[in-house]
């Protein structure tokens, strides 16, 4: 099937040179960053983990949200979601891509990254983090790929697929739960500190990566004219609203345990991100503001069905649930987990120029690789008259 | 390192029982012996304790000049960079009350202890997250409570920061070695992407020697064995009111503060 990329059309091509030339600024930034070390970014002593581990965080959750589709399907024999699954999958596999070359990106010393494997530390979370999105990447590839195929000679997938299919299911939850266990069982981390991290993980991406999955589903439907059908749409965004309603109500659980509780260590992170610490006010606090402004709007937008079956409203819905939801996953989580700091004093974190450039470069290799596997799928539908 | 060793006279050992002759072992005896980590001497001058602890009695410690002295003392022997941006490694430093004791013990502190300056370093923990969360156990506590590292074998994920409540550990972002003035050629540099931290001076420890900052604090630091009711920390423990740092985390600390 791999040679179905050989034959696509200019403007195919040109997209990926288009993502390639990112994508090499990025490495290019990346090598700048190996010839003088992670002092490039903008992480320090206090803030040791910044925009890497937190798009690592992120993209997690949008591989594991690949099972939304999955579970409908095998274990509800919902039917209209078949079409689209295989997209939903081969997303997973290039999510999982760029968690791995985030985590690369952050190591220190990335040439020894095989010392995981060679001393297997069973105590560690990272190392239980490494065996699951390994495990998930070859699930993904060999379900996607055996199914794909079968499609392709018109026949059913064979019996034994099941088997992984199935045990896909319980590994996204797996996956996501044990990354936010990286963070849960750390002692002295207030903002991580909590029984809920996972459940929230779970729910913010089971909203954002169906979210992320239907906007490039509506974009592609505009350029080749695949149509996932209504129906599904319809069924995946309320599934969509469900779970943003539950990471919403999961948040502010987290709120009012802080504040009712008055315990200080459990305030300090809110407040630091919602209105600055010892008033000091970072500018993360425009941010948090906007993704509680965006996530409330897109709940507007999407729980009164007059708008949310509207296709003119949602990709605007769904586009600003996705901003939200990274603000809070992909900015908030890590730096109010650090500040403020284990002194109760405030370290400024931003990003630096370099440290961005490496993270878009990653997100361009994500979306090569997703556009070639999406391409391969959807020519083999062509072919087999399922488009 | 005495593993190496141990492990090679075992197979020379089954080797030897195949052969049935008892020769081979000598010869084994004597090729492990020229082994690295054979002429490790666990007798001599080594200094040895079943639980390492230190006990600062911040009495004792009045000036700038204490302080720096006693700093000095620990990363100059340990050649630890001083970089003057957030990017900054430290293995001992000073901080007021209200950042070393974050518990917020009492909200009226004679104003003598709140402005106090207070030693920070690695606790040493009894219970340490550093070495459960690092996935390479490239940080390890040995049996004698000290949590060491080991530079060669560090990724540089940074787990063990995020995971230490104490902010005991600092990370090599560039290369160390520039800012260092004068290299303390027997101790080891470290290159760039490790973390590092205090060692409780185990390759003093080794040689019969007490920790550097012990040594510069002219009796204000104290060093022994937790398990020994004669050790000095034992008995500094027994006669004064002490405290440690964030005791409601369960990671049981080794350094002590006399207040
Ligand atoms: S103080 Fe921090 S670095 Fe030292 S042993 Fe405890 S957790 Fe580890
Ligand atoms: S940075 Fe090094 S010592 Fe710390 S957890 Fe990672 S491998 Fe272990
Ligand atoms: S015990 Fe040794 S390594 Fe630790 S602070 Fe004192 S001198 Fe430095």
């Amino acid at each position: 099937m791999i040679e179905k990329v050989l034959k696509g059309s200019p403007a195919f091509y040109i997209w990926l040179l288009f993502l390639g030339s990112i994508a090499g600024l990025g490495v290019f930034a990346y090598i700048f960053q190996l010839q003088y070390g992670l002092t490039i970014t903008g992480m320090s002593r206090d803030v040791s983990w910044g925009l890497y581990i937190s798009q690592f965080t992120y993209f997690v959750g949008v591989a594991a949200s690949a099972v939304m589709l999955v579970l409908p399907a095998y274990f509800h024999h919902y039917k209209k979601f078949k079409k689209m699954i295989i997209l939903g999958e081969f997303m997973a596999i290039s999510a999982v891509l760029m968690c791995m070359l985030f985590i690369v990106t952050d190591m220190g010393q990335p040439q020894r990254m095989l010392n995981v494997i060679l001393h297997p530390t069973p105590n560690s979370i990272m190392f239980y983090d490494m065996m699951v999105l390994m495990g998930y990447l070859f699930i993904n590839a060999l379900v996607g790929w055996v199914t794909l195929e079968a499609e392709r000679h018109d026949v059913d997938p064979p019996k034994w697929i099941k088997f992984f299919i199935y045990l896909s299911v319980v590994w996204a939850f797996s996956i996501h739960t044990v990354t936010a266990f990286l963070y849960a069982g750390l002692p002295g981390r207030h903002y991580w500190l909590t029984a809920i991290m996972a459940a929230r993980f779970l729910s913010s991406a089971f909203a954002s990566g169906p979210a992320i999955l239907l906007l490039l589903v509506m974009a592609l439907r505009r350029l080749t004219g695949f149509d996932p059908g209504r129906e599904a749409i319809q069924t995946l965004t309320k599934i969509i609203t469900y779970a943003m309603a539950i990471n919403v109500f999961f948040f502010l659980l987290e709120v009012f345990t802080a504040f009712y509780s008055g315990m200080p260590g459990h305030q300090h992170p809110l407040t630091f991100l919602f209105v600055g610490h010892d008033g000091h006010a970072s500018w993360v606090v425009g941010w948090m503001w906007t993704a509680a402004v965006l996530a409330i709007l897109s709940l507007c937008l999407l729980i009164p069905p007059q708008f949310r079956d509207n296709e003119r409203v949602l990709p605007w819905a769904l586009g600003i649930l996705v901003i939200a939801s990274w603000i809070d996953k992909g900015l908030g989580l890590l730096i109010g987990g650090f500040t403020p700091n284990p002194f109760e004093t405030v370290t400024e974190y931003a990003p630096t120029f370099p440290e961005i450039l490496v993270t878009v470069g990653v997100y361009a290799i994500g979306l090569m690789v997703l556009s070639v596997l999406w391409k391969i799928a959807l020519d083999v539908k062509k072919e087999a008259g399922t488009f | 390192m005495s593993t190496t060793r141990r492990q090679f006279l075992k197979i020379a050992g089954l080797a030897a029982f195949g052969l049935g002759t008892s020769s081979a072992l000598d010869a084994a005896e004597a090729v492990a012996k020229d082994m690295p980590g054979a002429k490790y001497d666990v007798g001599g001058k080594h200094l040895a304790a079943k639980r390492w602890a230190m006990v600062i009695d911040t009495r004792k410690l009045e000036s700038r000049e204490d302080y720096d002295r006693i700093i000095h003392a620990c990363h100059s022997v340990h050649n630890v960079p001083s970089i003057p941006t957030k990017q900054e490694i430290k293995w001992i430093w000073t901080d007021k009350y209200d950042r070393v004791f974050t518990d917020d013990m009492s909200q009226h502190l004679s104003p003598a202890v709140r402005e106090k300056d207070y030693l920070l370093l690695c606790n040493h923990c009894e219970n340490p997250p550093c070495v459960r969360v690092c996935p390479t156990k490239a940080t390890f506590k040995r049996a004698d409570g000290i949590v060491v590292m080991d530079y060669h074998r560090c990724i540089g994920c940074r787990f063990c920061m995020a995971g230490c409540p104490y902010g005991a550990r600092s990370f090599n972002f560039g290369d160390p070695r520039p800012y260092l003035k004068d290299v303390n050629p027997a101790f080891p540099t470290r290159m760039r992407g490790v973390v590092e931290k205090c060692t409780f001076c185990s390759e003093r420890l080794e040689v019969g020697l007490l920790p550097a900052c012990v040594e510069a604090s002219n009796g204000a630091i104290l060093f022994g064995d937790l398990d020994d009711p004669n050790s000095p920390v034992r008995k500094a423990l027994a006669e004064n009111f002490s405290i440690r740092r964030k005791p409601s985390i369960g990671t049981q600390p080794g350094v002590y503060y006399i207040v």
